[in-house]
């Protein structure tokens, strides 16, 4: 969920406000965009993606990270590199190259495809999704 | 700081919205964004509303597709269409797989035309089309839909349709929810409603906003439903999240709390959700050869980007994981779509994506990104085109009536019973919470019981019927209350229908009845609210052409 919207950093643009799919923070006159509804994020990271100045943070858990942890905690985030690390991988921003010129996938699904055993023939015969052997 | 140039968001207003276009497209994901477009090309006046924003609505753009990109040249297309076929337990029809097949060709052509940035492959830079990743797809389709002179109105959900006196869909309305949700209202020749499957609120990547809204719109106006009991996909997630992207689960060994290695093979779902029943599993991805590491980075950033986040190397440690939810945004089932065009049981109405039935195409298992990626693409130009043919020189007979119901219009409201229903009677938070703790565990919904599905609907019946009576919009920005009345009416549609499929088949598992029966080899339809039916779709379709 997110958790730290970066004083330092936010510029007051409103684009997190305006893009968040699930209508999470609130537009400020007076103030930065806040976090109206954290309950309601997603953990999509797409508000960091399209934040201009890599001023979000959202942690990876799907609740709120407790009292004390270094997921909310700014300073701690911005020693390790953790600002603006999804729009690095997916390479927007000034400069960068879109990281969808480096997609891979078709190799993981030939893989896949590779490894999946014969299905069987007769119309109505077992098509249930196999089963593994019970443990 | 707030200078002429430089006007604060809180000063902004809404989009003024017209109040008639030719056609109206509701959900701004990949499926409503090809509607707008070929909606646009057909000359049609256009308007796309969504819930959140066009551009990160919707759960490809969070997580991307890999495509079901099959090549014209040789059998290709023929073999797809016979391996779906019986795995999707011969639910699928071949002229639409073959049709969707080719729309997705030319679709994804057009994206590069476009200039969406594709990757090389061994034939040169730019070359591989078979996979797109979210972010940049959605933010082309955004580009693109206002090129062509979309209207897009963000952040304005949909609540309800209208429709006229001959049962003829003849707009919508909603709210914008940004703005004190201020009332909107749109007349259309036809109205496309591409807003998403139903998971549940479950947390799923990118499917909080999937909350079937769409479909329960769709169910009020009269609109049939097909495939439900195929809505119990679950994706595999890390247990401290909910990252539900399953692809290199394919690299993955799976462990006991202490240590006991567990025989499942790669992303080997039914048997690893077996096992989550029994107690937690944990994963490790140590079956990926060390130079596959960048690549699998590269292919899906945002898989790793919550390990990295946790400071786990998920290569190496082991992790916990959970199934979650995905209910029928990579399930099957939706809104019946048996017309030309995708065009809905309901004259005025079309569906596309997740929100109108799959099995078309994938029969009763999941379509995951790639056959529903592809769906989106074709169902989406399909219904826009069809939509905008049909709406030419339509007008409404008679006044349009709004049609929603249940957590919008609470009936001891209308009987002038109570005002400020929400304090006193049900609040949204409780009906999701209670719709949820029957939906969510495997061992209720991924593997069913006829004791276990007539227990969970002798809990939602009464439920529904709570929702209908007392459940009132609540004084917070959105339309919660509507949310979690479309969540109700989608778990009583899902265990009528997998009562009515006495059997096992590709998804759906009954483990009262193990076997696959052959007789059952064909779809159900289900339809209606307080009260609700499931017939055989063949038997349906001969009603309603009599």
């Amino acid at each position: 969920m997110i958790e730290v919207i970066s004083e330092a950093r936010c510029i007051d643009c409103g684009i997190c406000v305006d893009v968040c799919p699930t209508n999470v923070f609130d537009a400020d006159e007076h103030a930065h965009p806040s976090i109206a509804r954290q309950s309601d994020c997603q953990t999509c990271f797409l508000c960091e993606a399209h934040c201009p100045t890599d001023a979000l943070f959202v942690s990876p858990l799907s609740g709120p990270a407790p009292e004390g942890s270094p997921l909310r905690d700014e300073e701690s985030l911005a020693r390790e590199g953790r600002f603006g690390e999804y729009r690095g991988w997916i390479g927007w921003g000034h400069g960068r190259t879109p990281g969808s010129r480096n997609d891979r996938n078709q190799v993981f699904t030939l893989r896949l495809r590779a490894l999946r055993p014969p299905e069987p023939a007769a119309p109505g015969s077992t098509t249930a999704e196999k089963e593994g052997p019970r443990p | 700081m707030t200078g002429p140039e430089r006007v604060r968001r809180s000063a902004r207003r809404p989009v003024a919205v017209p109040p008639r276009v030719d056609v109206l497209v509701l959900g701004g994901g990949p499926a409503g964004t090809w509607a707008a477009l070929a909606a646009a090309a057909e000359g049609a006046t256009v308007a796309l509303v969504d819930k959140g924003w066009c551009g990160t609505s919707g759960a490809a753009a969070a997580g991307g597709n890999n495509l079901w990109f099959v090549p014209p040249e040789g059998d290709a297309r023929e073999r797809a269409i016979d391996t779906r076929t019986r795995e999707g337990g011969f639910l699928t029809d071949p002229g639409r797989m073959a049709a969707a097949m080719a729309r997705t060709w030319d679709a994804v052509h057009e994206l590069a035309a476009a200039g969406y940035p594709f990757p090389a492959d061994q034939h040169g830079p730019g070359r591989y089309l078979g996979s797109l990743q979210g972010p940049e797809y959605m933010r082309l389709q955004r580009r693109r839909v206002r090129r062509a002179g979309v209207l897009v109105v963000d952040q304005s959900p949909a609540t309800e349709l209208l429709h006229d006196d001959d049962g003829a869909v003849v707009g919508a309305a909603g709210v914008h929810r940004q703005h004190g949700n201020a009332p909107w209202t749109i007349g259309a020749g036809a109205v496309v409603v591409a807003t998403g499957g139903c998971a549940f609120l479950s947390g799923a990547l990118g499917c909080n906003v999937d909350t079937g809204d769409g479909a329960l719109m769709a169910a009020e106006v009269g609109a049939e439903l097909s495939g439900m009991e195929f809505s119990n996909q679950y994706g595999t997630a890390p247990a401290f999240g909910a990252e539900t992207k399953g692809l290199m689960y394919q690299f993955a060994t799976y462990s006991r709390a202490d240590g006991t290695e567990l025989d499942i093979g790669g992303m080997g779902r039914p048997a690893l959700q077996r096992a989550m029943v029994e107690g937690p599993v944990y994963a490790r991805l140590d079956r990926a050869e060390p130079e596959l590491h960048q690549k699998m980075r590269w292919s899906q950033p945002n898989f790793f980007l919550p390990f990295d986040k946790m400071g786990i190397d998920p290569f190496r440690e082991r992790f916990g994981v959970r199934a979650v939810l995905e209910g029928t945004v990579r399930g099957t089932g939706g809104i019946a779509v048996p017309g030309e065009g995708c065009a809905t049981t309901v004259p005025g109405l079309f569906a596309a994506g997740d929100a109108a039935s799959r099995e078309d195409i994938t029969g009763g298992i999941t379509g995951g990104g790639s056959h529903n990626g592809a769906w989106a693409i074709s169902s989406g130009s399909w219904a826009g085109a069809a939509a905008a043919r049909s709406a030419v020189g339509r007008r409404p007979v008679g006044t349009p009536r709004p049609a929603g119901r249940a957590g919008l219009r609470p009936a001891t409201t209308a009987r002038g019973e109570a005002a400020g229903v929400d304090a006193a009677g049900v609040v949204a938070a409780g009906v999701v919470a209670a719709v949820q703790s029957r939906v969510l565990p495997l061992e209720l919904n991924r593997f069913r019981t006829g004791a276990g599905l007539r227990e969970s609907l002798a809990v939602l019946d009464p439920l529904w019927e709570e929702v209908v009576d007392s459940l009132a919009p609540a004084d917070r920005p959105g339309t919660h209350s509507r949310q979690a009345a479309a969540m109700v009416a989608h778990a009583r549609w899902m265990y009528r229908a997998a009562l009515a499929r006495p059997e096992s088949r590709a998804m759906h598992v009954r483990d009262d009845h193990p076997g696959t029966d052959p007789a059952q080899a064909r779809r159900l339809r289900v339809w209606g609210l307080d009260e609700v039916t499931v017939a055989p779709a063949s038997a349906r379709e001969a009603v309603i052409a009599s």
